[in-house]
């Protein structure tokens, strides 16, 4: 036990005394949560929509107007030059554009459908798609109301009569932060983890260090261990760290236990710092070794769920994420932080990631060679 | 010095890369307390049979044992028993003389209050008790050798292995490095070195000399420079590689 | 020129002879096309929610079922009391919990209102938000359908047009992204790794003592990651075109062209960042936070940049990869040609010769 504890007293004083490594543990998670969370934003508050109103009557003009008070939605008339409008769309200057055709009023007072054209730049898809379901949204709550109002049709079959209310749990305002920050603090505990330990691990190996230590009688898993205790430590700070930034700048809700959390962090630590150490024990120099994680981590990243639910992926898909250490702490640290969610619903996770660790941890132990 | 006590028993080591033979049916015993040496230009095999005897690598065939210990199947025991300096200083560039020192002793089993006073010893050994807390980075060559030597004695091993330990330093701090092996080898231990300096062969209490895989000679000095009528080891080296 | 030849051979050894190396760098393009083509979608398909039917009459049970055959939800459980609304919810199970008052479809007829609750876990705001419009416009759909399909399917039909790109595939988005992506992390990140491991390692002084002229060693690095790079651009476009159908609308030679100086571009950046750093681990990380993250999240690729803060969009101004995508997003998608992207690439240009300058500057420096 007590060779353990030098090998990561070592680790520590190499660690603060590395003049970029030390400050970029506190620049990384208030980079990451300053900079990172403003970018990563899928918030449609500012959509450009282009009008093109040929019909130019009271019904046309109430749904212009039905958009214009919509909080999404940025409008722009372009009704006197409708080829321009296209032309701004190429140079992505407007995202939607909308086509009102002038028998549209008439139409709709004889009951007969009234076609409105919409163009929506759909380079980015998913912003498209959501373009699509506000604006669907906007134009039925529209055709309601003017059902209603013109009774048209008979009143009680019209959708008015239907009063659909929602609510949104666990984040009433729809904080598109809230969701992300939780991810960013993934990513960062991930990074720090897993990339520090095997990091110093095959920069023994390229600078020869290692050798020194493969002919003293320091056993393999007490070696391993003095790599992943230390970086294990500063992970769990770096969350700590990031929490507390996300707390005071964000007030992003803790509503779940901290203790379960960190706890299920501690587990998670271990399986992505079990797969670190595994690559260190599989390779050579330290380029090789970032190649594999940036590999890896992006793969495991895209497909955690981030910034796209897990459950649209294809089955594959979700199958895969079995073996995902990054899935597992996506959804349960938003399932703690924001729904508060307890050590019973999240069992299943814990059970699963700790066979991961356990069998990665295994595995770096068995490949680690002192003797080659 | 020569005492009969075997410390080193060699017989038929061999290791192969792929196709390639590094070292071909090794056969040599080395005794408590002499200053072995294994004279050979780059690539004869030199590293290859001390990171052997080392336990760094399997051999491929043949028998070793170091300190009594089979190098197959004791290896860890054998670690305890050795003491080893690479061509690469092993020191630990960004801690401080103190830190490696207390860093390697801690993992060699050297605790409290003893590994303390160890590591002072060592340092007013050396006569750096000023540079206690200097970086290994910020320290000469010829510095960083010495110290790499004294930690690979921490642990008081039996037999002390130093592969090419003078590599890119001076002829005079050679010198004094060699007075150091001199003072450790008048103390019982057994010192196994790789060289490709003719001069520092000399030094040797035994020398074998090695090309391409093979030991081609191995005696004293002095002997193999009468049984080769050569006036150096230099001459014999080139005798020999003839 | 002759141990110049010599050396180029060297570098291309390093990373030729390391299989794993290659692997990675020709599979990670395949692998995150495939992720971004088939994994990353917004689709809102098969949401598993609960419906708790108070009601349980015609139309609860008809907007139920026109629900789930919607294609959108897939119903995973039906609860009988309003206090297992929140555990399903937090667990997981379910996105979407559907209430329907009691005797829901007597009031809708008889003109008090039925009242719907949509209860969603928004969690993940934007799914739940397109949750929400997704279920109250089956449900509003199916409120007008009552009336007579016949006569009155739905007052305004929208026809819809998706511009550009009418699955709403992802491809036209990450096929930029993760070309611009790709290439900032080979030519950019990995020679700056390269040239800190020769410092890191003490190699660079030997090389530096050696007729080998400075420039020369940096050039001879360059090189096998230009080369790497290029194959992989190719690559990427030609994943994108055969297994996506993503068409190059636009002259496939200037797309190749501005990827090279793109590259150039990404490979002066890499210069400059080893020049700063003189261990593998500070180039990693000055790489990650300066290039891959920007990348990632300041270049428009997965995030519109128009929705983030003012300060943000003029500092994404400066980010590389952001004018590289427009271009080859106008381009491939748009078929534009010069005329169209003529600014971009004079700002890419401007950008590689400062960086270009900048890094020989400081080279000198550490020389002398």
């Amino acid at each position: 036990m007590k060779t353990i504890f030098y090998l990561v007293q070592k680790e520590f004083i190499q660690l603060f005394r590395n003049r970029v490594m030390l400050p970029m543990m506190f620049v990384m998670p208030i980079f990451q949560m300053l900079v990172l969370l403003y970018a990563a934003t899928l918030e449609m508050k500012d959509i450009k929509m282009a009008v093109i109103d040929l019909d130019h009557t009271q019904a046309s003009r109430s749904l212009v107007n039905k958009f214009e008070a919509s909080p999404f939605y940025n409008i722009i008339d372009y009704s006197a030059s409708s080829g321009i409008a296209e032309e701004e769309m190429a140079r992505d200057r407007v995202d939607v554009i909308i086509t009102i055709p002038n028998e549209f009023g008439e139409k709709l007072n004889k009951a007969e459908p009234g076609d409105v054209q919409l163009l929506i730049n759909a380079i980015n898809g998913a912003k498209a798609g959501l373009i699509y379901a506000y604006s669907m949204n906007v134009i039925s709550q529209y055709t309601a109301e003017f059902v209603s109002l013109k009774g048209v049709i008979p009143q009680q079959y019209s959708s008015g009569n239907i009063d659909i209310r929602y609510r949104f749990w666990f984040n009433e305002e729809l904080n598109f932060k809230f969701f992300m920050l939780p991810g960013i603090l993934v990513i960062l505990v991930t990074v720090m983890g897993m990339a520090l330990s095997a990091l110093s691990l095959v920069k023994e190996k390229e600078l020869g260090t290692i050798e020194q230590i493969n002919v003293s009688p320091v056993r393999k898993y007490q070696f391993l261990a003095g790599k992943l205790i230390p970086f294990w430590l500063v992970a769990l700070f770096e969350l700590a760290f990031g929490l507390t930034i996300g707390r005071i700048f964000f007030d992003i809700p803790i509503r779940g236990s901290l203790l379960l959390l960190f706890a299920f962090s501690s587990v998670y630590l271990v399986a992505i710092m079990g797969i670190g150490l595994f690559f260190s024990t599989i390779t050579q120099t330290q380029q090789q070794i970032m190649f594999l994680f940036f590999f890896f981590n992006i793969v495991f990243i895209l497909m955690s769920g981030l910034f796209t639910p897990v459950e649209s992926m294809p089955q594959w898909a979700q199958t895969l994420n079995i073996l995902n250490p990054l899935a597992y702490f996506m959804k349960v640290i938003r399932m703690i932080l924001l729904k508060g969610s307890e050590l019973q619903d999240i069992l299943a996770e814990i059970i699963n990631l700790s066979m991961i660790a356990v069998v990665m941890l295994g595995l770096a132990v068995w490949r680690y060679r002192k003797t080659s | 010095m020569n005492s009969k006590e075997k410390v080193i028993e060699v017989r038929g080591l061999t290791k192969k890369f792929g196709n390639f033979t590094a070292i071909d049916r090794l056969d040599f015993d080395v005794f408590k307390g002499e200053i072995f040496g294994f004279l050979g230009a780059n690539g004869a095999g030199k590293t290859t049979a001390i990171k052997i005897l080392c336990g760094l690598l399997h051999p491929s065939s043949g028998k070793a044992s170091v300190a009594g210990y089979d190098v197959y199947k004791q290896t860890e025991s054998v670690k305890r028993s050795i003491g080893y300096m690479s061509q690469r200083f092993s020191l630990y560039e960004d801690l401080s003389l103190y830190e490696n020192i207390r860093f390697y002793g801690g993992i060699y089993g050297l605790r409290g209050k003893f590994l303390k006073e160890r590591s002072n010893d060592m340092i007013a050994r050396l006569g750096l008790e000023k540079e206690k807390k200097t970086l290994i980075a910020d320290m000469p060559p010829g510095w960083k050798q010495k110290i790499a030597f004294s930690i690979a004695l921490i642990h008081e091993p039996k037999i002390v292995f130093l592969d090419e330990p003078t590599g890119g330093v001076d002829p005079i701090t050679r010198r004094q490095f060699w007075d150091l092996i001199y003072e450790v080898a008048s103390k019982g231990l057994t010192v196994f070195v790789t060289t490709h300096y003719m001069d520092e062969a000399e030094y040797c209490n035994r020398l074998s000399i090695m090309d391409e895989g093979k030991i081609v000679a191995l005696d004293s000095p002095d002997r193999l420079k009468s049984e080769y009528s050569a006036k150096d080891i230099n001459e014999v080296f080139v005798k020999i590689a003839r | 020129m002759n141990s110049f030849a010599g050396f180029v051979k060297k570098e291309f050894l390093h990373i030729f002879r390391d299989p794993r190396t290659l692997l990675i760098l020709f599979g990670m393009p395949v692998a995150q096309i495939m992720i971004f083509g088939y994994v990353i979608t917004n689709e809102i398909k098969d949401i598993p929610i609960a419906i708790f039917d108070q009601a349980k009459d015609r139309a609860s049970r008809e907007i139920s079922n026109k629900l789930v055959s919607s294609g959108y939800f897939s119903l995973k459980m039906n609860l009988n009391s309003i206090k297992e609304v929140e555990p399903v919810l937090r667990q997981g199970e379910v996105k979407e919990v559907i209430v329907f008052e009691p005797d829901f479809n007597n009031k809708m007829e008889s003109g008090n209102k039925g009242t719907v609750q949509l209860l969603t876990d928004a969690s993940d705001p934007n799914t739940a938000n397109l949750i929400v419009s997704y279920t109250s416009g089956i449900i509003r759909d199916y409120a007008l359908s009552r009336y007579g399909s016949e006569k009155m399917p739905s007052l305004i039909e929208p026809k819809i047009r998706m511009m550009y790109n009418q699955d709403l595939k992802g491809v036209f988005m990450f096929v930029p992204g993760t070309m611009a992506l790709i290439l900032m992390l080979i030519s950019a990140m990995m020679t700056s790794i390269s040239i800190s491991r020769e410092k890191e390692l003490g190699t660079m002084e030997v090389l530096m003592v050696s007729p080998i002229k400075p420039f020369q060693i940096v050039v001879g690095k360059l090189i096998p990651y230009i080369v790497l790079s290029f194959i992989n651009a190719v690559v990427i476009i030609a994943l994108g075109t055969f297994v996506f159908g993503l068409p190059v609308r636009g002259s496939l030679i200037l797309l190749l062209l501005e990827s090279l100086l793109f590259i150039s571009l990404a490979l002066s950046l890499g210069i400059l960042i080893s020049t700063v750093s003189n261990s593998q681990m500070v180039a990693m990380f000055i790489s990650l936070i300066g290039l891959m993250l920007p990348t990632i999240l300041l270049s428009g690729f997965i995030y519109p940049i128009e929705n983030m803060p003012l300060i943000l969009q003029w500092i994404s101004n400066i980010m590389p990869p952001k004018w590289y995508i427009i271009i080859v997003k106008d381009i491939m998608i748009k078929g534009e040609g010069l005329r169209f992207v003529w600014k971009e690439t004079l700002i890419m240009l401007g950008m590689t010769l400062f960086f270009m300058l900048a890094a020989i500057k400081r080279f000198k420096i550490r020389l002398e």
